[in-house]
């Protein structure tokens, strides 16, 4: 295994900044050093063949480079690393290339979003896309935008939806075959969310598929009759779906059904709304689709990377997809048919007593918002949230990042929609603060605390927990070498033992970590990057 | 508590307009409302809302009539061509804030309250009370407690007699004191200044900034009560009105 993956990087350095092709894109775990998509691999599951950074050396890591954002956003793109050239984005929607062994700056493109941008939760973005010589960004002002790897020049910018109708994106593109797809974000301002796929030479539009089935469309009668609600009702997309070459389908988590927390407006389950649609990648065509919180009332939005696997299930070798809710319960799925297989709760859970057989949550009554308010575990930011879960292969365990412990009292509040404004209709109230907080914490653990927690799958039994003392929106890295890593708002990045969930090592970074760390090799050295407040971090074994 | 709100709906259920009429208003609505006025407020219009000549809004006496639903709207909007700056509140949290203004006139209604003399309570303070021991105003004595020296600004009079009789009541989240045990025994008690997975920052007694290793500590945690005296018994009602009289007048640094 070491000696193959050590073959490559002498094949890859020989290969000097060859294309990104999509046959590259497809293999992209043939090719450990590099980090080619936002998860690193179409299946989602950040874990990296790469294994020279270890439990017993983790203790020798040492800072290489810092590269500092000109920018105070919250900093969570995770970068590419292509032949020893990172690409990361400086908030809002500066690309930036750097040597990845050095962190000097090759060169900036600067992007101006539209005075009109109005993102609800931060000015921020999660990372590029690249295919041959081209590096894909979403913007904060609905546009999607191609550029030179080379020097940063412009090659198409191309507006995506609306953003004095409140449409944002955040997404790193997904890259699948000739094509580009991202999905939109805004479900607090009442948009009507989709996913659309551009073709990645001239930024035409290939397909688009609406979160929210328009009228005649199957699921439209999931919305109130003679009501515009599903114009407004939402379902946006805030992070990366992952792709299956076998089956062509591409799965992306949607948003929560808007308004957030006023379900009054929109009786009925409101789909495509925290569910996880599987869709053809040529045609964008909907082939199934699971709904994880029906009849939202809580803003748990389906806003996490499915995590694809095969692995035996009962006793046959099945094709699954994990997937740690926001909601509070832990899901495996039959990826090629939307088939439940398992649901159970990684944190305290007061909403619903479980989910029954057929896969539906079972309410607890009395749980919906009111005026005086409702107390329900998870809070609002939920259980967990966009920032990426890891699975490894070699373990065996689903690592989350955790709010433990966490609950909101949830107050309904009458909404009515007009374009462009907020439309929530309602008032979260919860000692932990929602986005990222000052660094001081002098809050109690009963408030709620971080937590790393690795998890069975063929279970959903937890098997160990490294706990933070404030909450976290880290995501979690693996490597082959069951190295594990991850951080959170206490301002540190460490590493874990993936097996035991024993602290190897840790590095005080100053600053919340609101990102997914990644690893790449160059000349066979092994780094492993993260960014932190608003600075970039990367590390090695000392020499 | 209890009693307040109880007080609020029999003075002003017919004051409390439609709006308030629609809502059914908990205590702690109240007194979020109270917290939204003293963060966003107080520094314009005073603890007890009557800092600006002619408005008193702890006593419900504006420039002109309004209904709830008009303060509503000015707490949300502003008074454009004024310093009255608009908030970004929704129309619930902008309402808790009106229920606060009607419960503070409310409060303010006790019979039987005595007035106190600043400079008898100054001298209170220092001597009897040893409020030093523990307290600091404007860079004199200990730092274990509070700073005081803002305390007049933040808070009204009814609560300063509250932190005074009954410390336990309501002790501030950043208020709280923190108490570590080391593995060999030795105690800290001090301010948490800051935690982590791995570590605490507290001000100890002696006014040392400690970093402490939660690895070398057997026991850790938030005291659960107040280590301040209530001056129930200490403090006749007079020296108390006094006390309340010269933390009331405690507004900040004296500037030349
Ligand atoms: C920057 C200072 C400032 C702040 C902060 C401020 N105000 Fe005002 N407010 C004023 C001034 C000055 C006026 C008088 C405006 C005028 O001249 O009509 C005023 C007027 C008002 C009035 C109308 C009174 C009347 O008799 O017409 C109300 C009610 C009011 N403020 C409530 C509030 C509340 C509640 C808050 C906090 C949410 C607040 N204000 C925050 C400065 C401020
Ligand atoms: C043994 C130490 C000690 C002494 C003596 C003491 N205090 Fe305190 N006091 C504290 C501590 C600690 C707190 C914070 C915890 C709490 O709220 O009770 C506090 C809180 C307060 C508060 C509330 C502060 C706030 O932010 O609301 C006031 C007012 C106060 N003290 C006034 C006094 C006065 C007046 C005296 C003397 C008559 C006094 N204290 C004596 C320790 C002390």
């Amino acid at each position: 295994m070491i000696t193959r993956a050590l073959f490559l990087f002498v094949l890859s350095a020989l290969a000097v900044q060859a294309e990104v092709t999509s046959e590259r894109l497809l293999g992209a775990r043939q090719e450990p050093q590099n980090w080619l998509t936002y998860s690193g691999d179409y299946n989602g599951q950040r874990h990296s063949p790469l294994s020279a950074i270890t439990p017993e050396n983790a203790k020798n890591l040492e800072l290489q480079w810092v590269f500092q954002a000109r920018s105070l956003e919250k900093f969570e793109a995770t970068p590419l690393v292509v032949d020893g050239i990172m690409y990361t984005v400086q908030a809002p929607n500066d690309i930036v290339a750097i040597d990845a062994v050095t962190g000097r700056v090759f060169w900036i493109y600067q992007y101006r979003p539209s005075p009109a941008a109005r993102p609800c939760c931060g000015r921020v973005n999660r990372g590029v896309a690249i295919l041959g010589d081209t590096l894909y960004m979403a913007t904060i002002d609905a546009h999607l935008i191609a550029i030179d790897t080379k020097n940063g020049g412009l090659i198409w910018n191309i507006p995506v939806a609306s953003p004095e109708a409140g449409y944002a994106l955040t997404v790193s593109p997904l890259v699948i075959k000739d094509k580009v797809v991202v999905g939109t974000a805004g479900g607090e301002y009442g948009i009507r969310g989709f996913i659309a796929a551009y073709d990645a030479k001239t930024g035409k539009e290939a397909w688009r598929f609406y979160t929210i089935p328009g009228p005649g469309e199957p699921g439209h009668e999931t919305w109130p009759a003679d009501s515009d609600a599903w114009k407004h009702g939402g379902a946006s997309i805030w992070t990366t779906g992952s792709y299956d070459p076998e089956t062509n389908l591409t799965y992306w988590g949607i948003g929560n059904p808007g308004p957030d927390w006023n379900g009054d407006v929109r009786l009925g389950d409101n789909l495509y709304s925290d569910s996880v649609v599987a869709l053809d990648a040529d045609t964008g065509k909907l082939k199934w689709h699971y709904q994880f919180t029906p009849h939202d009332d809580f803003d748990y939005d389906s806003t996490q990377v499915p995590v694809l696997a095969d692995m035996e299930w009962k006793g046959r070798m099945r094709k699954v997809m994990m997937f740690a809710n926001r909601n509070g319960f832990f899901y495996v799925l039959d990826r090629t048919n939307g088939q439940f297989l398992l649901g159970k709760p990684f944190v305290e859970v007061t909403w619903a007593s479980g989910i029954d057989e057929t896969g539906r949550p079972v309410k607890i009554a009395g749980t919906a918002p009111t005026r005086d308010g409702v107390l329900v575990y998870p809070g609002v930011q939920g259980g967990t949230n966009w920032y990426s879960p890891s699975y490894s292969p070699r373990t065996g365990l689903f690592y989350i990042p955790t709010w433990a412990n966490y609950s909101t009292v949830f107050i309904k509040t009458p909404v009515k929609y007009e374009e462009g404004k907020s439309f929530t209709g309602g008032m979260p109230r919860s000692t932990v603060p929602s986005l990222r907080a000052a660094q001081v914490n002098n809050r109690k653990e009963e408030e709620g605390y971080g937590a790393v927690r690795a998890v069975d799958p063929k279970t959903g039994e937890r098997k160990w927990e490294f706990k933070m003392s404030d909450v976290t929106d880290g995501g979690i890295l693996t490597t082959a070498s069951d190295v594990l890593f991850s951080g959170g708002r206490d301002g540190y990045f460490f590493a874990l033992d993936a097996r035991t969930g024993a602290l190897l090592w840790k590095a005080n970074v100053g600053g919340p970590i609101a990102s997914g760390p990644m690893t790449f090799a160059v000349d066979g050295r092994q780094y492993v990057s993260v960014s932190a407040g608003s600075a970039l971090f990367t590390y090695a074994v000392r020499k | 508590m209890w009693r307040k709100l109880f007080v609020l709906v029999l003075a002003h259920g017919f004051a409390l307009g439609s709006l308030l009429a629609q809502h059914s208003y908990t205590p702690a609505d109240v007194e979020d409302g109270g917290r939204l006025f003293r963060t966003n407020c107080t520094n314009c219009h005073g603890p007890n809302g009557d800092a600006i000549p002619t408005i008193d809004l702890g006593r419900g006496r504006f420039r002109q009539v309004y209904s709830d639903t008009d303060l509503v709207r000015i707490i949300r909007n502003g008074i454009p061509g004024t310093p009255m700056p608009a908030n970004n509140f929704d129309e619930f949290r902008a309402t808790t804030i009106v229920a606060y203004l009607r419960s503070m006139a409310a409060d303010e209604a006790r019979p039987g309250a005595l007035a106190g003399d600043a400079t008898r309570g100054k001298a209170l303070f220092a001597g009897k009370g040893e409020c030093f021991t523990c307290h600091r105003v404007k860079g004199t004595g200990s730092r274990s407690g509070p700073d005081l020296t803002e305390i007049g600004a933040m808070r009204r009079g009814t609560e300063l007699e509250r932190a005074m009789l009954d410390p336990d009541a309501e002790v501030l989240a950043g208020n709280r004191a923190f108490r570590a045990v080391a593995t060999d025994g030795t105690e800290i008690i001090g301010t948490l200044l800051n935690q982590d997975a791995f570590s605490v920052q507290l001000l100890d007694s002696k006014d040392r900034l400690r970093y402490l290793q939660k690895s070398d500590l057997r026991e850790q945690g938030y005291v659960a009560k107040s280590p301040m005296p209530a001056y129930r018994d200490k403090f006749n009602a007079q020296e108390l009105a006094d006390v309340v009289s010269y933390l009331s007048n405690l507004k900040g640094l004296d500037l030349p």
